[in-house]
């Protein structure tokens, strides 16, 4: 389902996409098309988010009470439906961030810099 | 999580908005309208798998599944309207049947009676073991002392009686029930017209007020709205009438008699024309109901009740010898109304259950025919992804959906034949009129049709989950793909069925062997064209207006009806007696103790403080009597002219009295009374042999027959032998009657032969639903195995015909088709019979004259069942045996 032009860009982990979210949510509410232009931007362009998998997980998300979600006006006049993240959402955030940089770490330790570069 | 749900369309305009957004974007980047749109979605992705995945985790699919499953099930039972009717006409029967017995259930068993707490309402019983008497009744100063004792709210003695109520076009029958002034306040119920009792009213001697049932105040006075202060006429006493009773009000008693109570009269129970002080050892008050204080439980009670027995027996030594072991006996006044009943209503629904069971099982083994038939439709939806679970489900769910339709139908029936079926019961039957269809017996029928659904759907559902894909899609083009473990279940299922079907038809069997013993037992009476009509005389309040007030004054009017009677066309011989003595009379056998007590009797020569009185059936008759049902005289003499008023009283005895209480001796001489202190000693002048007089079940029941022109009785019946046509000759006793007294009701006209088959009226009827559900049974098991042998005919027809072709002997095939059938019977029949031997020992009381093991009818049934089975595996094994080999090989 991926096109061409993305053949080269890194696929996301299991459960990282999560984590992403939450983390994209810190600077202020933003809506799906939002979110996942950041996310792409700011890792510079090297992820690959598919938007339409962004949806399952902020219903997830929205579900389990770290998010919520109301309709509201984009910048460029248009009707979506805005994400904030929430006081759980938050403590999540730092949570899963804490545990994602010991895995990268212990991860890295093990390939080790050499590999990383080849 | 209810409020929370998004819906599918609001899920929907998000993504669309996203996908502007996005376009938006790129079209800011310079990219033309149509590029960015391909863009936008490219980048999206699958918007319908999006869709998807949103559906599954914020909906509850199993709901949705639900519902698909129920409209797939629906239009399968559609497309086979044949099987679809059979299935849900099986199930409609039996829920039915079920329903309907168990709605007697609810309404006799498990409802309490319709008094507010019902739980404090108790009755009371005084036994005398030592004398062999229960229920004997209580005497007035023993009910005092209840009352006295802190134990009860209200005690009340219930004294059944019949009247003579006067005044209307004819002179009717009533019954009445003489109670004590508390009645009504101890069963907490108020007329629905007037007032009931006070119930701390003390006046001596009868109350001058009455209460009328709904049915008499309709009947007699046409509901009349200005009846309260009207006077009414019984035994030729004047009664005002306080209060009219609700319809739908049952006095709580014993037999049906006892329930359907027309009038209510209360006593002091001292006081003319009772004795101003009654000896406490005069039990003249038949039985009593009682209230009991606010918290306290029947056991409690008893215990307390124990010790004032106690206490009384030290009291008053003379009156409670310790050898009668007097004890006073507290239990559930529901107990009392519906006891009798209980076993034979549990026979009942364990049978209808059963039917149900057996038709359940039928249809888990048509449902498994009709599962290898759609092998093919499960393997291919298998094949497409259907996740296994999916597709028991689905099965269930159409089997659900059959027990349900089938539960409404059965409903519907229900409802329909609700009258009809009424009808049917023996109206002996307690709390008939509480018997409705309510919420309880509905969910009942619901819980039983899912219960009936899953049993039947659970092997079909089971075996589709375990299709074996790629045999049954290789099979599937030969059209079945019955495994062989799919035919190792349909064989249990027919055993199963044969058992149970055998245990029903033991039951049946029983009872049926019960049934016809007693109808051929010996009756040593002769009922052959007689017949009884019953009148009585009245018994005013005021003694001095009783016209028949001494046995000389009664003596006249008998020979006047036996004159008159004697004469009547076609008449040959007429004998009166008191209504006790007319043999078997159900009703009123019970209604001698409801309405007099036990008879308690001492015998001559034996010290009166350390003798044990007892008890025996009694009844005065004229001398014609012995004669008229064919009763012979074994010794000493019957009545005759000299046995009037003033000379000695002389009774005939029969040879189980004899027995009884002169073991050893020659019994014509010896004299006895009962222990009422004020009654002559009796003389036994002659002695009869015994007759089933009491209880067709019963052959030897001590009795003694008294001189009616001695004893006098009120309560009369006239026996008329001849060639008698009934409702003609009654009229024309009624007549004779009322032309010498035209205050006298006359009714119950019968032939004794329609008594003594009316005395096995509840029998009969258990007897008969027993039966009509075990042929039930027999032609569901008869079905049963004929589905599956010819199933597996027609699974065979290839092999057989191979063999056919081979040279195999018809006579071979069809001896091997029949042995598959005869083994199933056989197994079936084997384990049906270790379920009959533990069932018929449970019905042991309910049987007459056959031992719950009774070897005749467990094997007659089994070879029957076993008969049915081969007759029924013999038409598939025709077709065995017809199997043209060229067309069963070119077939393939």
């Amino acid at each position: 389902m991926s096109t061409q032009d993305n053949r080269e860009r890194l696929e996301l982990l299991q459960g990282t996409l999560d984590l992403l979210i939450l983390r994209t949510l810190i600077f202020g509410s933003q809506h799906g098309q939002g979110i996942a232009r950041a996310i792409q931007e700011t890792s510079e362009k090297e992820l690959l988010v598919e938007h339409g998998a962004l949806y399952p997980a902020l219903q997830r998300l929205e579900e389990r009470g770290w998010i919520s979600a109301k309709w509201g006006i984009s910048s460029n006049n248009r009707k979506a439906r805005f994400y904030a993240l929430t006081a759980a959402g938050r403590k999540q955030l730092v949570r899963e961030t804490t545990k994602w940089k010991r895995l990268a770490k212990a991860i890295a330790r093990i390939i080790g810099p050499e590999s990383a570069e080849g | 999580m209810f409020g929370r749900k998004r819906k599918v369309e609001d899920f929907t305009s998000e993504i669309e908005a996203h996908i502007q957004l996005e376009i938006e974007r790129l079209r800011e980047q310079g990219l033309s309208e149509e590029e960015a749109r391909a863009a936008a979605r490219r980048t999206f992705g699958n918007v319908m798998h999006a869709e998807e995945r949103f559906y599954e985790s914020g909906r509850w699919p199993w709901w949705d599944h639900f519902w698909h499953d129920i409209r797939y099930g629906l239009r399968m039972l559609r497309k086979s309207p044949g099987f679809t009717a059979i299935a849900v006409l099986t199930i409609a029967l039996g829920i039915g049947a079920t329903t309907a017995i168990f709605s007697v259930v609810d309404a006799a068993l498990l409802r309490p009676l319709p008094y507010p707490q019902p739980e404090q309402l108790v009755s009371i019983q005084d036994d005398l073991p030592g004398a062999g008497a229960r229920d004997a009744g209580m005497s007035p100063p023993e009910w005092q002392d209840l009352q006295r004792s802190g134990i009860f709210e209200y005690v009340s003695p219930t004294w059944f009686d019949e009247n003579n109520l006067t005044g209307s076009s004819q002179p009717a029958r009533v019954r009445v029930l003489i109670v004590a002034p508390n009645y009504f306040a101890l069963l907490g119920v108020k007329p629905q017209l007037g007032r009931a009792f006070h119930p701390e009213d003390h006046t001596p001697g009868m109350m001058l007020e009455v209460l009328i049932s709904d049915g008499l105040w309709k009947r007699a006075f046409g509901g009349d709205p200005h009846i309260l202060d009207k006077s009414v006429r019984m035994d030729t006493d004047l009664y005002r009438i306080v209060g009219v009773m609700p319809a739908g009000f049952d006095a709580p008693g014993r037999i049906t008699e006892e329930r359907n109570i027309e009038v209510w009269a209360a006593t002091s129970f001292y006081g003319a024309p009772m004795p101003d002080h009654p000896p406490r050892n005069r039990r003249n008050l038949p039985t009593a109901i009682a209230r009991l204080k606010p918290g306290l439980t029947i056991a409690a009670a008893q215990s307390r009740l124990d010790g004032l027995v106690a206490s009384l027996q030290k009291e008053y030594p003379a009156d409670y010898p310790l050898q009668s072991g007097w004890t006073v006996r507290l239990a559930p006044l529901k107990e009392r109304v519906v006891g009798n009943v209980r076993q034979s209503l549990m026979l009942l629904l364990g049978a209808v259950g059963l039917v149900l069971l057996i038709g359940c099982v039928n249809l888990a083994n048509l449902l498994l025919a009709r599962a290898s038939a759609r092998g093919r439709e499960m393997a291919v939806r298998r094949a497409l992804g259907s996740a296994r679970k999916r597709l028991m489900s689905q099965l269930l769910t159409e089997s659900l959906l059959l027990s349900l339709l089938g539960g409404i139908f059965g409903l519907a029936i229900l409802f329909g034949t609700k009258a009809f079926l009424l009808r049917l019961v023996p109206d002996s039957l307690p709390r008939l009129n509480e018997v409705t269809i309510n919420w309880v017996v509905l969910l009942f029928a619901l819980i039983a049709s899912l219960l009936s659904g899953v049993i039947f759907g659970l092997a079909p559902a089971l075996h589709a989950g375990r299709v074996d894909l790629t045999h049954a899609l290789k099979e599937a083009t030969r059209g079945a793909t019955g495994s062989g473990q799919q035919a190792r279940t349909r064989r249990v299922l027919v055993v199963t069925e044969f058992a149970l079907s055998l245990v029903l038809m033991i039951a049946a069997g029983l009872l049926l062997r019960s049934f016809r013993d007693l109808l051929n037992v010996q009756l040593g009476f002769n009922p052959q064209s007689v017949m009884t009509v019953r009148t009585r005389l009245p018994y005013p309040n005021d003694p001095t207006t009783d016209i028949y007030r001494t046995p000389a004054q009664e003596a006249a009017f008998f020979r006047e009806i036996l004159r008159r009677a004697g004469t009547l066309p076609g008449v040959e011989e007429v004998a009166l007696g008191d209504t006790a003595s007319i043999p078997l009379d159900q009703s009123l056998r019970d209604l001698k103790l409801i309405s007099e007590g036990q008879f308690l009797f001492m015998l001559e020569g034996h010290d009166i403080c350390s003798d044990q009185p007892a008890v025996v059936g009694r009844s005065s008759v004229t001398p014609e009597y012995f004669h008229l049902l064919g009763i012979p005289l074994l010794r000493g003499r019957l009545f005759n002219e000299l046995d009037a008023e003033n000379a000695p009283q002389v009774a005939v005895i029969n040879e189980a009295f004899a027995r009884a209480y002169w073991p050893g001796q020659d019994s014509l001489g010896k004299r006895f009374k009962s222990t009422r202190a004020e009654s002559p000693w009796i003389t036994v002048a002659g002695i009869i042999p015994n007759a089933r007089t009491e209880s067709l079940a019963e052959a030897s029941v001590p009795q003694i027959y008294l001189d009616v022109y001695q004893t006098g009785a009120k309560r009369l019946a006239i026996l008329l032998r001849g060639h008698l046509d009934t409702a003609a000759t009654a009229e024309l006793v009624r007549e004779q009657v009322q032309s010498v007294d035209p205050t006298l009701p006359v009714s119950g006209a019968q032939t004794l032969n329609e008594t003594v088959s009316a005395s096995l009226s509840e029998r009969r009827f258990s007897m008969q639903i027993v039966a009509l559900f075990a042929l039930t049974a027999l032609l569901l098991a008869g079905l049963g195995i004929y589905g599956v042998i010819s199933y597996m005919v027609s699974e065979r027809t290839h092999e057989i015909g191979i063999r056919l072709a081979l040279g195999a002997q018809r006579r071979n095939i069809l001896r091997m088709v029949m042995r598959l059938g005869l083994g199933l019977a056989v197994a079936g029949a084997a384990v049906g019979l270790v379920g009959a031997l533990i069932v018929s020992r449970l019905m042991a009381g309910v049987l007459y004259g056959v031992r719950p093991t009774d070897p005749l009818t467990f094997a007659g049934v089994a070879f029957l069942l076993i008969g049915v089975a081969l007759l029924a595996c013999y038409i598939p094994a025709r077709r065995a045996i017809r199997v043209d080999p060229l067309v069963a090989l070119r077939h393939e």
